[in-house]
C-alpha cells in the first residue's frame, strides 16, 4: 500500500511581533505543523500493517522545510519530496491542494492521509480541496482508522464528543485528528539514517503547473495582518493567597451568577 | 454573480442554533449590496424547517431533500454544487463545523471559488467582498479579498455573527439535484467517543493547570484538589507534550474546546492555541505570578499571586466543606 502523507512547516512565533505589511511576521523558528505527526504515524502504522507498502511525505515549501521532511524520514516515512516556486509564498489550501494533485497524480497513492489543520492558518480544507480536484473518497477529522483489504473502518470526529463509524473503499483521503495515536520519536539512529533516504526537489513546471495557473488555483488573497484588539483584561483580586482563595471559592459556587 | 446563498445543514434532524447567524451575516452583505439573501436546506425532510429560516431579510428559501437521514459529505458536496450552478451567488456562508470540514473546501478547489474557513467578520462594498479570519494559531488577525472570484465560499465561525430574527417573507422553491448515489462512504453507526473516564468537555467546573506548576510530581495534587472542588482536571498544550498528562485532558485548539461554568487557570500563559479552546467558557478565573501573562487580556477574574500558596488555600477551604450532595 502506498500512503502519501502531506505536511506543512508552521513558523514558531516570539512573544514580540513586529508586523510589516501583509508578508509573514518574523518567525522565532520553525516546526512540524502538530496535526501532521499524527497523520504520518498513521501511515507508518498502515504501511506497517500487511501486506506492507510505502510512505511518501511531501510538502509545499521553501529549502527550510526540509528539515520537516527529514523529520519524517527519521520517523518512519521511506522517501520524501519537496515542491516549491516563489509564487507559493503564503499559499491558501487551494493553491496547495492544486500543487498537491498534480504531484498525486503522478504517485496514485491507495491512501492520502493529510493532519485535519494547521496550527497557524487553521483552514482545515487543504486536505478536503485535494480529495475534490482527485476526485477521491474522503473523510475529514478522523480519530481512528482501521484497514480490512480494500477498505477502511474510520471514526469521524462530531460535535459534542460523539463519533460517526463509517467505510470508506480505497483509494481515499482522510485528515487526521491529534491524540488518533502515539507520534513515535526518532533515535539518534533513525535521525541520522533519515539523510541517507531519498529527498527530491520539484519545481512547478516537473509537476506540469505554471506560476499563473496556481496563483488562479487561489481561493483568497492576503491583503492586511494585524494583532487583534486586546480583550478589556480581568477584574484583579487582591490581598494574601488566603484572600485570594476565598473569592476564588465564591465564584465557583454554583449560584454564583454569571458575568 | 450576485447574491448570497446561506446553506442551512439539517443535523440529526434538527436546524443548527448557529444557521441564523449565517443569515444574520448574509442579511448584511444584502444590505451593503450583495445583492439577495438566498437560504438553502439541505438534509432529510428539509420542508419541516421552512418557518425556521424565514426571518427578516430572506427573499427566497430553497429545499433539497437528501436521500439519507444521516450527513454524508459527497452527497453534501454534489447537492451544494447543483445550488450553485442553479442560484450563482456571488458569496455562499456555511457554518465552520465538522460536517462542513468534509465537503466545502472540495466544492470551493473544483470551482475554482473563492474560500476562507473560520472567518470571523465579513464585509461588502464595490470592491467586493471582504472577510477577516485569525492567522498564526490566531496570534493575528488576516483581512482576506478574492480578486478575480465570481463565486466565494466561505465558512463562517459559530458566534461571531448576530443571528437574524424577525418575520419574513420568503418565496419557497425546491430545487432536486440528483443525489442517489453520490455517497462515497457507508455509515455504520454513532458512538460516544472514547476518552478517558473523565470527560472534560462536559464538566461544569474545570481546574485547568499549566506550565506554572513548574515539577510533574505536582500533578497528583492538583488532582486531589480538584476532587475537593467537585471539579474535573485540564491541562494546557505544554503538560501533554511534556509526557505529563495525557492528551484526553489537553485543552486548546489541537485538544479539547470547553466552555464549563467556570474555568480555573493555574499557571496557564494563555497561548492562543490554549485560548482557542476555552474562550467562551462562562467565568474564567486566572492565577498567574507573571502580571504579563496573556491569560489576564480574556479572563474575567484575574490574581498574579504564587500558585502554590493558592492551591494550599484552596485546599484547606475545600477539604473543610461537607462533600456536595
Amino acid at each position: 500500500m502506498k500512503v502519501l502523507v502531506p505536511v506543512k512547516q508552521v513558523a514558531r512565533l516570539g512573544e514580540d511581533l513586529v508586523l510589516e505589511g501583509p508578508g509573514p511576521p518574523q518567525a522565532e523558528g520553525w516546526e512540524l505543523n502538530e496535526w501532521d505527526a499524527f497523520s504520518l504515524e498513521a501511515a507508518v502504522k498502515l504501511a506497517e500493517g500487511p501486506p506492507g507498502g510505502e510512505v511518501l511525505v511531501v510538502t509545499v515549501g521553501p529549502e527550510r522545510a526540509e528539515e520537516a521532511l527529514l523529520a519524517c524520514l527519521a520517523r518512519g516515512a521511506d522517501r520524501a519530496a519537496r515542491i516549491w516556486d516563489p509564487v507559493l509564498e503564503g499559499a491558501d489550501p487551494l493553491a496547495v491542494a492544486a500543487v498537491l494533485a498534480a504531484l498525486a497524480a503522478t504517485e496514485e497513492p491507495e491512501v492520502i492521509l493529510c493532519g485535519a489543520q494547521s496550527s497557524d492558518a487553521a483552514n482545515a480544507a487543504t486536505g478536503v480541496a485535494l480529495a475534490g480536484l482527485l476526485d477521491l473518497a474522503r473523510v475529514a477529522v478522523v480519530d481512528a482508522i482501521e484497514c480490512n483489504g480494500d477498505r477502511l473502518t474510520v471514526h469521524r470526529e462530531l460535535e459534542g464528543a460523539r463519533a460517526e463509524v463509517l467505510r470508506v473503499a480505497l483509494p481515499a483521503l482522510l485528515t487526521v485528528q491529534t491524540q488518533i495515536n502515539e507520534p513515535r520519536r526518532a533515535t539518534l539512529r533513525e535521525i541520522k539514517q533519515a539523510r541517507a533516504k531519498p529527498l527530491v526537489t520539484l519545481g512547478l513546471s516537473e509537476l506540469g503547473l505554471d506560476p499563473a495557473g496556481v496563483l488562479a488555483a487561489a481561493g483568497s488573497r492576503t491583503v492586511a495582518l494585524a494583532e487583534p484588539e486586546r480583550g478589556e483584561g480581568a477584574r484583579m483580586l487582591e490581598g494574601s493567597p488566603g484572600e485570594i482563595a476565598a473569592r476564588i471559592a465564591e465564584l465557583m459556587r454554583a449560584d454564583a451568577g454569571a458575568l | 454573480m450576485s447574491g448570497v446563498l446561506v446553506l442551512g445543514g439539517l443535523a440529526g434532524g434538527r436546524l443548527p442554533a448557529a444557521t441564523l447567524e449565517m443569515i444574520g451575516a448574509g442579511g448584511a452583505l444584502c444590505e451593503q449590496g450583495a445583492g439577495e439573501l438566498t437560504v438553502a436546506l439541505l438534509g432529510h425532510e428539509p420542508e419541516a424547517h421552512v418557518q425556521e429560516v424565514n426571518v427578516d431579510g430572506v427573499a427566497e428559501i430553497v429545499t433539497v431533500a437528501a436521500p439519507q437521514e444521516c450527513f454524508e459529505a459527497h452527497v453534501h458536496q454534489a447537492a451544494l454544487e447543483a445550488l450553485i450552478g442553479a442560484r450563482a451567488p456571488a458569496v455562499v456562508l456555511a457554518g465552520h463545523t465538522l460536517d462542513s470540514l468534509g465537503f466545502a473546501a472540495a466544492v470551493a478547489a473544483r470551482g475554482r471559488h473563492g474560500f476562507a474557513g473560520d472567518v470571523t467578520a465579513l464585509s461588502w462594498s464595490e470592491r467586493g467582498l471582504r472577510a477577516r479570519r485569525g492567522a498564526y494559531g490566531g496570534r493575528l488577525i488576516a483581512e482576506l479579498e478574492f480578486p478575480g472570484k465570481e463565486t466565494v465560499l466561505l465558512l463562517l465561525r459559530a458566534g461571531a455573527f448576530e443571528p437574524a430574527g424577525g418575520a419574513g417573507r420568503a418565496t419557497v422553491a425546491r430545487l432536486d439535484p440528483e443525489l442517489e448515489g453520490r455517497a462515497r462512504t457507508e455509515h455504520v453507526e454513532f458512538r460516544e467517543a472514547a476518552v478517558g473516564a473523565a470527560d472534560i468537555t462536559k464538566a461544569e467546573l474545570l481546574l485547568s493547570i499549566g506550565r506554572g506548576i513548574r515539577d510533574s510530581e505536582q500533578i497528583p495534587r492538583f488532582e486531589r484538589l480538584a476532587e475537593l472542588m467537585g471539579a474535573a482536571l485540564s491541562v494546557s498544550g505544554p503538560l501533554v507534550e511534556a509526557g505529563w498528562a495525557p492528551g484526553a485532558l489537553k485543552v486548546g485548539q489541537s485538544g479539547r474546546t470547553v466552555a464549563p461554568r467556570v474555568y480555573l487557570a493555574l499557571g496557564i500563559s494563555g497561548a492562543a492555541q490554549h485560548v482557542a479552546g476555552m474562550s467562551k467558557s462562562q467565568t474564567i478565573i486566572a492565577v498567574n505570578s507573571d502580571p504579563q501573562a496573556r491569560i489576564f487580556d480574556i479572563a474575567h477574574y484575574g490574581a498574579v499571586a504564587d500558585l502554590s500558596e493558592v492551591a494550599a488555600e484552596l485546599e484547606r477551604l475545600f477539604d473543610r466543606r461537607e462533600p456536595a450532595g
